[in-house]
């Protein structure tokens, strides 16, 4: 049985931010990622971030990853790679499968920070090979290098699947068109010019039908809907493409704050069932803690800000910051976080996750 | 050993050519550092690899996309969340059936099969 | 047209941008044009201007302010923006031509001297362009600011490039 006093699992943007906060006070932090290499989403992202300088603006999601990696090794964090979190037990012990072998990890306190997972739409023809998730599609162009299809249809306007999009004419491929079911466009007007600038049309009220071929995607039919969101019939159109990009929201990960028995609320607009938290991040479970998409679906952003708070809360029940020190440093934070969720994009995340925090310590 | 370059096109065995799916170049990352490339068998046919690359990234660069078939009905399946969740990519791989191909990194001389099923059979 | 349903500014909501330069400030020379109309939190422009003559303030959700008499055109805001709706036009270049610089993020870079194709908001191509400078300084981060030129009337109007198909390196 191996010790700890913060274990913290995921090591993407929440969870790293939170292992430096934590680390930086004195705790002794082990961080656990299932992927050979930490950072998440981050280092797919090859956009420049919005916010103020604080929050990295203008800086390229990987770079910002990079520069997080480089804190967490300087700290000393005790980092563990390539391990999957498969239950979490009693007195806060964690069972890790890591090498091929089992480890179980007893942690004074758990951060959860294990992200968020791509919905999928089901449509016939969806199991062709060549329909993928606009994550997925991400992961193979800038990670991997790889480009998944030339002439690519992608389902979802709200900002991956604008980013995506954006990112597939940059490595060289077609988009055929940005595929909407409202009425209206779900992300940032920037990010929608950026693609109309191009010659990328975005196509509202409108959904995909079916997408055809023999062994792998060929064709994509559209259709367009009315205004109860059902088909309408005639409105039909082919296109030639090779890949269907799949961007229609994200739902946290959150099966093991299942398991360890944490309350959940069930919030539409921050991705589906959410860990109940407060301002501590603390769940309805004492001692496990949540920070990121897993709390709620956001952004990057909002993501390593959670984190922060997470850690500098942990530190201070820990006993390593003086009540009025993390007092100081929460509400910087808590500042940067209303600011990311102002606006009329940020005021529905805030408000819901408002009403997410009110159901903490109600029966 | 042909040096491997963005434009060569890899012929498969049955006379398909595939095209080379490789970002060399690009706008953001740059210019692709490849690294060490290794050879590994794919149904038989030699393909190049870049060493610990997902065994998927390989295949898709060499402009594959149908991984396996499924059980029942025998339907193509290839990557779908190109992060280990779905099991949509999982090969035959040195025997060993029901890898997931995107979490999977390559090595040098590895045998992937197409998966019939869910075990190593061959259909 | 409108910003929610096509992606595109319509006329009306352009000219009511708090960001856009008065039509005797952009005859003077070069000046910034800031096509950001949604309140996101966002400021990188304001810290980008060495000038002052972009304003964004508290709360960072406001739509950036041009202060057109500071502005001096020099261009540090156009690869600043996130969003890539910073440009700076340029009247005063010849009688019947004006000057654009346009973020550009793709591949092939254009190449000073190249003709390449005018595309408008909604990406039609609108008219031949000459590039005249192509800055990409590791100071922008990759995103690299292409200067042309176009027939003064689709100075407004231009805001993408097609490069033409080169054989690549």
């Amino acid at each position: 049985m191996r010790r700890t006093e913060l274990a913290i699992v995921g090591a993407g943007p929440a969870g790293l931010s939170a292992a430096v906060e934590a680390a930086s006070a004195g705790v002794h932090v082990t961080l656990i990622d299932e992927n050979r290499k930490p950072g998440g989403q981050l280092f797919k992202q090859i956009h420049k971030f919005f916010g103020s300088k604080e929050h990295y603006a203008g800086v390229r999601g990987f770079e910002i990853g990079m520069r997080l990696l480089e804190e967490v090794e300087r700290l000393g964090v005790d980092v563990m790679l390539d391990s999957v979190v498969w239950g979490i037990f009693k007195e806060h012990t964690l069972g890790i499968i890591h090498d091929r072998r089992n480890i179980l990890l007893r942690a004074d306190k758990i951060l959860l920070a294990t992200g968020a997972t791509e919905n999928a739409l089901a449509f016939p023809g969806w199991t062709l090979p060549g329909v993928m998730g606009a994550g997925a599609v991400q992961t193979m162009m800038n990670i991997h290098r790889v480009l998944p299809g030339r002439r690519a249809i992608m389902i979802g306007s709200g900002n991956v699947g604008l980013i995506v999009s954006y990112q597939l004419l940059q490595a060289g491929a077609q988009v055929i068109a940005v595929v909407e079911a409202a009425p209206r466009i779900g992300g940032y007007g920037v990010h929608a010019s950026k693609l109309r600038r191009y010659g990328v049309p975005i196509l509202t009220s409108t959904t995909i039908k079916e997408a055809g071929g023999k062994e792998e995607v060929e064709r994509a039919v559209l259709v367009k809907l009315d205004g109860n969101w059902q088909q309408i019939p005639g409105t039909e159109e082919e296109h030639e493409v090779d890949l269907i990009c799949l961007a229609v929201g994200l739902s946290p990960l959150a099966e093991l704050a299942w398991m360890a028995g944490c309350r959940f609320e069930y919030i539409p607009e921050l991705g589906g069932h959410v860990p109940i938290h407060n301002s501590n991040m603390e769940t309805t479970v004492p001692g496990i803690y949540v920070a990121g998409d897993i709390a709620g679906v956001e952004e990057a952003s909002t993501a390593m800000e959670e984190g922060k708070l997470a850690g500098i809360a942990i530190a201070e029940s820990l006993g390593y910051l003086r009540s009025d020190e993390a007092r100081d440093r929460k509400g910087e934070v808590l500042k940067r976080l209303s600011e990311l969720r102002s606006g009329p994009f940020g005021r529905m995340r805030r408000r819901a996750k408002e009403r997410l925090q009110r159901r903490y310590g109600v029966e | 050993m042909p040096p491997f370059s963005a434009r060569d096109k890899l012929h498969f065995k049955f006379g398909k050519v595939k095209e080379d799916m490789r970002i060399e170049e690009h706008p953001i990352l740059g210019r692709l550092k490849k690294g060490k490339l290794v050879e590994i068998e794919v149904d038989g046919e030699v393909i190049q690899a870049i060493e610990g690359e997902p065994i998927a990234a390989a295949l898709m660069a060499a402009g594959r996309k149908v991984f396996r078939y499924t059980r029942k009905l025998h339907e193509p399946r290839g990557v779908f969340c190109a992060i280990g969740r779905c099991t949509d990519c999982m090969m035959v791989v040195d025997g060993r059936p029901n890898v997931r191909t995107c979490v999977t990194p390559v090595k040098a001389g590895m045998k992937i099969r197409t998966q019939h099923g869910v075990s190593d059979e061959e259909n | 047209m409108s910003l929610e349903r096509d992606g595109v500014l319509s006329d009306e909501e352009l000219a009511g941008l708090p960001g856009m330069p008065s039509k005797e400030r952009l005859n003077r020379g070069p000046v910034a044009v800031i096509e950001c109309a949604q309140e996101i939190p966002c400021n990188p422009c304001e810290d980008a201007c060495p000038n002052g003559a972009i304003q964004v303030g508290e709360p960072i959700t406001n739509l950036p302010r041009l202060i057109e008499d500071r502005c001096t055109g020099c261009g540090l805001c156009v690869p600043a923006c996130p969003g890539l709706a910073i440009f700076v036009v340029d009247m005063s270049y010849s009688e019947d031509e004006a000057a654009l610089q346009i973020p550009y993020e793709f591949l092939p870079m254009p190449r000073k001297g190249e003709m390449v194709e005018g595309l408008d908001r909604e990406g039609k191509v609108v008219c031949s362009a000459l590039v005249v400078r192509a800055l990409n300084s590791k100071r922008f981060d990759h995103t690299a600011v292409i200067t042309i030129v176009v027939p003064k009337d689709q100075a407004m109007k231009v805001r993408g490039i097609r490069a033409t198909a080169r054989s690549p390196l």
